[in-house]
This record gives C-alpha cells, sequence and structure tokens, in this order.
C-alpha cells in the first residue's frame, strides 16, 4: 500500500488549507451556533469560486473521490460548518449520476455556484429507518405529478432552493419497487415548512408537500426507480461526506484546554495518565476513522459505489466520536458543563457542544443499527433478519 | 496512493496463505500446545525462505519490505502458527542492520529473537521473551547497551495462557551492538517493526475468530432457525470486519511509513501522522483490541461449546491476549503513545501540534 498524497492532491489539501484559515473565522464557525443553520455561504463561496465544488463532485470535474475526502477532511478538522455544502455537493453529485438534461442544466450549475442549498426528503413521521416505506404520494395527472405529504429532519429546507424528495408512485409492488425520486425547486407552490429545534443547536425542518403541481423534468431517475437514486445518495453520505472526521477537532480542543488549564487538584488534566491513556485512544481512533473513509473514496476511484465501507467507517467514527465526547466531558468536568461564550468553559464550550451533538450522529445518515444490518448481510453473508 | 495490495504482495499472499492453509490446521497448532513451537513446521516454512525473506538482499536475504512481510504476519497469525516469524523476521533485520548477522539465522537453522522488554542495566535476564523458550540469539536492551546473546534456549515454557514459547533469558555473555543513542534508536526501530508485524498477525487472528464465528452462527440451529439469523448476534458480529479493516490498514501504514524511512510527521490537532514508531505503536494497540473484540465475540457466538477445549475459538481467543500482552500492559504502551503525541507528562508546553 502507499499512503502518499501525490503532490497534486498535497497541493490541493493546502490550498484548502489555506482557505479554511482565511474564510472559517471563528465569527463563521460561532454563527451556526447562534443560528442553528450549520452552512457558511462565505466558505461554500470561496469554494466555487477557486472551482473547487465542480472539481470534487463524482462524475464531474476530476471527480476523484479521494479528492472529494480531502476537501471534506480539511472543512470537519477545522470544525467548519459544512452540513449545507456537504449536502450540495452530495446532491450534486445524485445529479451527475442520474439526473435528465434539464436538471443537469438547471439544479446542477446552481448547486456548484455555493450559493444554492438542497434539503434531503427522505425521512416521514411514520417512516425513519424503514426509509422505503414512505408514504409521500406522487400521483400522475396528465403530464404532470401531484405530491402530497410530510417529510422530517429537511435540514437546510429554511434556507435550500432545492428539495430531493422520495415519493411512492405505485402501492402495487413490494415497498421498495413503488418508489420514484424527484427534485423540486423549494418556492413551488404548496411546499411549506415548520422548524424543529434539536438539542445541538442545529434547526431541521418538518416539510409539507400540499398538491405540489410539477413537470416530468423534475423526476430523477425512472418511476418507480426511487430506491435505486436513493442508494448512489447514501454512499456518498455514509462515506465520503458523513462526518467522520469529526473527532479530530474534539480532540484537538481538548488538548488545547488539557494543556494550559490547571485543575482543582493543582495539574493539569494532561498530566493526568488516566486522561493521557484516553487521549491515546482517541488518536488511535481518529487515525483508524480516517483510514476507513479514505479507503472507501479509494473505493469509489476505482469505479465502486462504497456503500457498505461507507456504513463501516460511519459505524466506527460515530461510536468513537462519543465515546471520546464522554471522556473527555468527564476529565474536564465541571467545566465541561459550561456552554459557548460562558467564563471558564473547557475548550471554548467545545466539550460541551460534542457531548451535545453527539448523540445524534450515530442516528441520522442511517442509525447505527441499520449499517450494522447492511454490515451483517452484504459483508458477512448472514440471513436478512427484517 | 494505493490501498490495496500490490501485485507481489499478492503473490506472497498466495504462497504464504496457501503454506498455513495446508501445513498449519489447528491439529497442528493443538499438538505444538504446551510449548507453541511447531519444529517441522517452522522448517517446512524455511525451505519456503521465510526467515530470510525480510533480510537485505546484500546479506543473501530476500529484500522483503515490512509491508511484506506484514502480508506473511497476518497469514500466520490466521493460522496461529506455532512458528517464530515475526520474533525472527525482526530480529534478523536488527541484527543484519549492525552487521552482526550470521548465515544460521539467516536459513532459520538457528532462531532469532527481540526482548521486546528492555531489562534495567546490570539486570541478569530478560523477562518472558517471546520465543525465548526456542531461540538460540536474542537481542534486547540491557540499560543503554544494546546486546546479543548466543545461546540455546530451555526448549520448554512456563506455561502460559497463549501456549507461547516464552522464557526468561540471561543478559550475561552477550556482545555489545550498540550503546547509548545508537542503541536506543536501533531497538526502537526493530520494536516498531515487531509492533506491526505483530499488529497485521493479530488482525489474521481477528479474521479467522470472525470466520469461525459465520460458519458456527450459520450451522447452530435454536428456534429453528440458524442463530446467525438472530439480530441481537448479527449486530454484535458486524463490528469484526469494521475492526479487521481498520487494524490492517493502521498496520499496512505503519509498514508503508517503516519502509520509507523518511522522518514523518507527528500532528495529532490535524490526524495528519506518518511517523513511524508512532503508527506502529497505534497499529499494535489497535489490532491487540480488535483480536481480544473478535475472539471474545466468536467465542460468545458459540455459547457453551465455545469455552470448551474441542471447539478451536479458545485456541484463537488465547493468542489474541498472548501475543499482545507478551509486550506488557497495553494501557502503559497508550501512555508512552502520548508521550509521543502530546510530549511527557508534566512537560510546561505539552504541544506537538
Amino acid at each position: 500500500m502507499d499512503f502518499a498524497l501525490s503532490p497534486e492532491m498535497e497541493t490541493y489539501r493546502d490550498d484548502i488549507r489555506a482557505l479554511v484559515a482565511e474564510v472559517v473565522t471563528p465569527e463563521v464557525t460561532d454563527r451556526q451556533h447562534t443560528t442553528g443553520t450549520f452552512n457558511s455561504y462565505e466558505l461554500n463561496r470561496a469554494l466555487a469560486e477557486r472551482g473547487y465544488l465542480e472539481r470534487a463532485v463524482p462524475g464531474l470535474g476530476k471527480g476523484d473521490p479521494v479528492e472529494l475526502w480531502l476537501l471534506f477532511h480539511e472543512l470537519e478538522k477545522a470544525a467548519a460548518p459544512v452540513d449545507g455544502i456537504s449536502m450540495a455537493l452530495m446532491i450534486a453529485g445524485v445529479v451527475a449520476h442520474a439526473g435528465n438534461d434539464h436538471q443537469k442544466a438547471t439544479v446542477l450549475p446552481d448547486l456548484l455556484t455555493g450559493e444554492s442549498l438542497v434539503s434531503l426528503g427522505y425521512s416521514e413521521p411514520d417512516s425513519g429507518s424503514d426509509v422505503a416505506a414512505a408514504a409521500t404520494r406522487a400521483v400522475r395527472d396528465g403530464d404532470e405529478w401531484v405530491i402530497n405529504g410530510t417529510k422530517m429532519w429537511t435540514t437546510m429546507a429554511h434556507e435550500a432552493k432545492w428539495i430531493l424528495l422520495l415519493t411512492r408512485t405505485n402501492l402495487d409492488v413490494p415497498k421498495h419497487k413503488g418508489l420514484t425520486m424527484f427534485i423540486l425547486p423549494m418556492d413551488t407552490p404548496g411546499i411549506t415548512f415548520d422548524a424543529v429545534h434539536t438539542m445541538g443547536t442545529e434547526r431541521t425542518n418538518a416539510t409539507f408537500y400540499d398538491d405540489v403541481r410539477v413537470g416530468d423534468e423534475w423526476r430523477i431517475g425512472e418511476v418507480d426507480g426511487g430506491w435505486k437514486v436513493m442508494g448512489v445518495a447514501l454512499a456518498f453520505e455514509r462515506g465520503v461526506m458523513g462526518g467522520t472526521a469529526v473527532g479530530i477537532p474534539l480532540l484537538r480542543h481538548f488538548h488545547e484546554w488539557a494543556a494550559h488549564e490547571v485543575g482543582d487538584d493543582g495539574r493539569r488534566a494532561i498530566d493526568d495518565p488516566v486522561v493521557r491513556e484516553r487521549m491515546a485512544r482517541v488518536a488511535i481512533d481518529n487515525e483508524v476513522a480516517t483510514l476507513l473513509t479514505l479507503k472507501a473514496a479509494y473505493l469509489a476511484g476505482t469505479g465502486a459505489l462504497p456503500g457498505l465501507e461507507g456504513s463501516m467507517c460511519k459505524i466506527f467514527a460515530t461510536e468513537a466520536y462519543q465515546k471520546a465526547a464522554r471522556w473527555f466531558a468527564h476529565a474536564a468536568a465541571p467545566a465541561s458543563l459550561l456552554q459557548f461564550h460562558e467564563p471558564g468553559a473547557a475548550a471554548d464550550g467545545w466539550i460541551e457542544y460534542d457531548l451535545r451533538h453527539s448523540p445524534v450522529t450515530t442516528i441520522y445518515g442511517g442509525t447505527s443499527e441499520i449499517n450494522r444490518n447492511n454490515v451483517a448481510e452484504r459483508h458477512l453473508g448472514l440471513p436478512k433478519a427484517r | 496512493m494505493l490501498l490495496d495490495l500490490t501485485e507481489d504482495q499478492r503473490a506472497i499472499e498466495d504462497v504464504f496463505g496457501g503454506f498455513f492453509r495446508r501445513e498449519c490446521p489447528t491439529t497442528v497448532v493443538r499438538a505444538a500446545e504446551p510449548l507453541g513451537f511447531a519444529a517441522a513446521l517452522w522448517a517446512r516454512l524455511a525451505d519456503l525462505g521465510a526467515p530470510a525473506m525480510g533480510l537485505p538482499e546484500a546479506a543473501g536475504g530476500g529484500g522483503a519490505s515490512l509491508a511484506d512481510l506484514a502480508v506473511v504476519a497476518d497469514a500466520a497469525g490466521r493460522a496461529i502458527a506455532p512458528v517464530p516469524f515475526v520474533d525472527h523476521a525482526v530480529a534478523g533485520r536488527l541484527l543484519a542492520r549492525l552487521d552482526a548477522l550470521d548465515d544460521a539465522v539467516l536459513d532459520g537453522t538457528t532462531v532469532a529473537t527481540l526482548a521486546v522488554r528492555p531489562a534495567v542495566a546490570g539486570a541478569p535476564a530478560w523477562s518472558l521473551v517471546p520465543s525465548g523458550a526456542v531461540a538460540s540469539v536474542v537481542v534486547g536492551l540491557v540499560g543503554a547497551d544494546l546486546v546479543c546473546v548466543r545461546g540455546d534456549g530451555p526448549g520448554t515454557a512456563p506455561r502460559n495462557h497463549g501456549s507461547m514459547p516464552i522464557a526468561d533469558r540471561s543478559t550475561a555473555g552477550g556482545t555489545v551492538l550498540a550503546t547509548g543513542a545508537g542503541a536506543a534508536a536501533a531497538f526502537a526501530v526493530a520494536l516498531a517493526e515487531w509492533r506491526t508485524l505483530t499488529a497485521a498477525a493479530l488482525t489474521g487472528i481477528a479474521r479467522s475468530a470472525q470466520d469461525i464465528a459465520i460458519r458456527y452462527v450459520n450451522e447452530r440451529h435454536q428456534f429453528d432457525r440458524p442463530i446467525g439469523a438472530f439480530q441481537a448476534l448479527q449486530q454484535q458480529l458486524a463490528d469484526l470486519p469494521i475492526m479487521i479493516d481498520g487494524a490492517f490498514l493502521l498496520a499496512s501504514k505503519a509498514a508503508w511509513a517503516g519502509d520509507r524511512g523518511t522522518p514523518g510527521t507527528i500532528d495529532v490537532g490535524h490526524c495528519d501522522v506518518t511517523d513511524f514508531e508512532t503508527l506502529a505503536a497505534m497499529a499494535f494497540i489497535f489490532a491487540g483490541e480488535a483480536a481480544a473484540h473478535a475472539t471474545d465475540r466468536s467465542l460468545h457466538a458459540h455459547g457453551g461449546y465455545g469455552y470448551a477445549e474441542e471447539y478451536d475459538i479458545q485456541l484463537f481467543f488465547r493468542r489474541a491476549r498472548g501475543w499482545t500482552l507478551v509486550a506488557g500492559d497495553p494501557s502503559k504502551e497508550c501512555l508512552a503513545l502520548s508521550d509521543r503525541l502530546y510530549g511527557p507528562a508534566g512537560a510546561v508546553e505539552g504541544s506537538r501540534g
């Protein structure tokens, strides 16, 4: 094996690092925690201006998944607000992969400007892990489709220009075979949304579709072929762009705090052997999470769709992140209880934030249980148990 | 960037994977207990050139890279082969670097090993040296000196958890190969190689534990269905390939860093670590966890039979722990790793990244 980045990749990484250092200021990072919208148009625009968005989209530009990994690895390591841009790039990849000419001419270039966001309309009030049970109906009416239903966890919908929508078009076939995907402008008449606020500060939404009428040009993939489109989107979401580097800024933030702050017992946390052992273990987990994610990206680069590897790195990275957040919250207690901007907050409030944010990471983008089912069935060849 | 085995390494995997499958079924492992050394198997492995494989071509060896050796170590681990492949390869490479290699080590008629835990100056012996029971050449640190002691091992081992040929070995009468900073540096590289290859071997143990578990849960029926159909078991077993992939990638990255031979970086704040000794420590600790977890889950999936001597999983369970703990307390290895990553405890400015 050869783990070296090519000189070209190194230059690309250094460029991204420089851009992040310039654009992702403490104000930008802080804003996501006050607004609940984990997006920075400054960052998105800066990436677009340098051509990095187009270059990174799978199947477009360079379309090298290792470069895509590099981009997100650098952004996540900097704790930059990436939820907006990661969904935009993911769906740009889906449109490049499965979209029609109309979508490639309208949606795709728009997403690549960095000015537009997209929301993912998969889950519903009654279907989350069983996402193929989606009940939002799309019914043909002449040349048009009429859509009715409700979607949950449509993060960024309040900012987004586009919504990717999983609908039911056929009730007479097994549930996976009766789904059709659309990508719609959010300002299509009949679409409304309500805010859903979360423990991790990030705002998400419920979106409602009330006799939404759209032309067939907004359908993406085949009629009743929505599950296939979903697979493409999930392969990107769980692997390369899936927030598998979250443990890295956590360790860095904790390290900075632990190396300088003297506790009640008169010594620094970093001098405590229990803390030091855990810091070593977190560094190892970060390395493993990074390698598993890189491997998923690398496989995608060889033409494979790394859905399984994406499941594997997501399980590992998110559970390691939760463990690290718990360990460091213990080590920095009680200062770890204090939130951003409170005097004396451990790592300026990052430890408290990670403790609060980490629970959702084993849920969104496919729960650990669903991902383990994938591994058990598709990697270990065990019988389907659902 | 290449995250697969090279074509050459696939060929190595074919040859040695096939060899161990053919020549080292668990009947051979059991027959070699309690000592944990199968002389006939070692001789056949020597016929394939394994003892000299990783030694420099100039010294008559095969010139194989650490990454190549990791492929063999993985295969040996899968078979829990009772042969001192890793210990011998690492000690031989160290001897070669110090111009102290002889033909008997080269062809494997003499087993060489590394005393992985240094002895303090004046200590009469290295304790529980890996392969110490069967090695005729032991290299290790005694205080500030790197010492090579020649003389046959006792041929027996204290009864131990992993059925390993471990033994205390005298530090007396040895040749000082290097001293001071040179000795410490040479030993550190050898230890990093040992950790890297042992990590690969432990990954092999984890792979077999997974295979054994999957076979068993597909065969064993309870409540009128294979127990592998139950989600409670599936969810536990699904962690195994993740840890195995992670362990092998990390061991391979350590091997790559070792083969590169250029100084690497330690920037843990950005997860940018290419330093060989650091990666080797990480790989060894993680692979130890992976092998322990995989054998634990596999044994558990067998129910009571997993605890029975008759079933093979107990052989793997014990070696997963033995091959790890022979190097000492993993928590202390984490502390040493922390020193590399963050600077020593008590330092005024602990940050290296």
